[in-house]
């Protein structure tokens, strides 16, 4: 499974959003669909706890989480960094 | 010494201030009280016209609304709740006997109805859902309440126990964001009055822990807190002493309040740090209020 389908089952999961994930595309908006900065945050401990991952607190912020592709890159880049250290 | 120990131990000395032992907890003299009640006279003079009605809470709110504000959530380090002893007659021997020996005897007390309040606008809001959905236009409540937030410090400017003073508007997206605006510009008009070198900046409340750091960012991109900073006991750290809140409508969810038009309401408070601002009137102006400048006198004694 890509990086990107995996963090889309967390969305539905934990994201607590009143519209079905399926009807999101990779970078729609997900505070347009209805992410509350609380769930933003479950989503976050949800992610970090699957992918086995820290994010730095650079990455703590509205940006990182505002769709599925711009979480799946966020993602990789520390998946990356963590195999390169 | 720093200078905010500095500054407390002058506070002190002049009897402005009565130590407790405790960081954070302090009596306050005639002099400081008479300046706070000056100081919310003439903040309630400028709302006046604007205002529905008014409302002073006790120091406490009930556990259920306290749960329901998602105090928990977001500060659950700052929080306090209230516990009392609730046993028998063998519980309380017991407690005699570990108070007597200087053991924990604090282990059997059960919790209450109540908490302490972490915001003077919380309570409001309960009361507000209560009465059903709210009169075309909204309410505008001026109100005041002791707060309590679990922060000891030797800073004579981040007390455990304070109060605020606070304008809320419950209403449309619209009219919140225009209260907001409208009390930041005038707030600066009432540091001016004052002569206190004041200057509006964009904040984030301090949230716990990692998530913290996420929902801290996310306030500050979308800009629903502002604070007036005024430098206290340090000028690269200035204190709030003001803060320009719209909470969108997280708190018209949280207690179902309604607005006319069934919809939930929008919050937006101006929220006055008695205290601070009092210090900040103390620490710019000297520690004599006879010697105040003619202007901040007449501003606050008429």
């Amino acid at each position: 499974m890509s990086t990107a389908e995996t963090v889309r089952e967390i969305v539905a999961k934990h994201g607590k959003l009143p519209v079905d994930v399926g009807s999101i595309a990779d970078d729609g908006d997900l505070y347009s669909a209805g992410l509350s900065s609380f769930a933003s945050v479950q989503l976050m401990l949800a992610i970090e706890e699957e992918f086995d991952i820290e994010f730095p607190e650079t990455m703590l912020n509205r940006g990182t989480f505002a769709s599925i592709s711009a979480i799946a890159k966020a993602v990789d880049t520390i998946c990356a960094e963590q195999q390169a250290a | 010494m720093d200078a905010q120990t500095s500054f407390l131990d002058k506070l002190f000395d002049r009897g402005i201030l009565h130590s407790s032992g405790v960081d954070g907890l302090y009596a306050r003299s005639g002099a400081f009280e008479d300046v706070i009640r000056r100081f919310e006279d003439y903040v309630l003079k400028i709302g006046e016209g604007e205002t529905s009605e008014a409302m002073v809470f006790p120091p406490g709110m009930t556990m259920a609304d306290f749960e329901t504000s998602g105090y928990m959530k977001n500060f659950p380090q700052l929080a306090g709740t209230v516990h009392a002893f609730c046993g028998d007659n063998h519980g309380h021997m017991d407690l005699l006997e570990c108070m007597a020996t200087g053991k924990d005897w604090t282990e059997g007390q059960k919790r209450t109805d109540l908490a302490l309040t972490p915001a003077a606008c919380y309570p409001l809001y309960p009361i507000l859902a209560r009465r059903g959905p709210l009169p075309e236009g909204g309410v505008t409540v001026a109100l005041q309440s002791y707060c309590f937030r679990h922060e000891p410090s030797k800073d004579p400017a981040r007390m455990q126990m304070f109060r605020q003073r606070e304008y809320v508007r419950v209403g449309n997206a619209d009219e919140a964001i225009e209260f907001r605006e409208t009390w930041k510009r005038r707030g600066k008009e009432i540091m001016d009055a004052l002569h206190l070198p004041a200057h509006v900046d964009v904040a984030n409340d301090p949230f716990f822990g990692r998530a913290g750091k996420m929902l801290g960012a996310s306030q500050r991109e979308q800009e629903l807190k502002f604070e007036m900073l005024v430098a206290i006991t340090s000028s690269e750290n200035p204190t709030a002493c003001m803060s320009f809140n719209y909470h969108m409508d997280n708190f018209g969810k949280a207690w179902g309040i309604a607005r006319a038009d069934g919809e939930p309401a929008h919050t937006a408070c101006v929220g006055f740090g008695l205290e601070r601002i009092t210090l900040a009137l103390f620490r710019h102006h000297g520690l004599e209020i006879e010697n105040w400048p003619e202007a901040v006198r007449a501003t606050l004694w008429g």
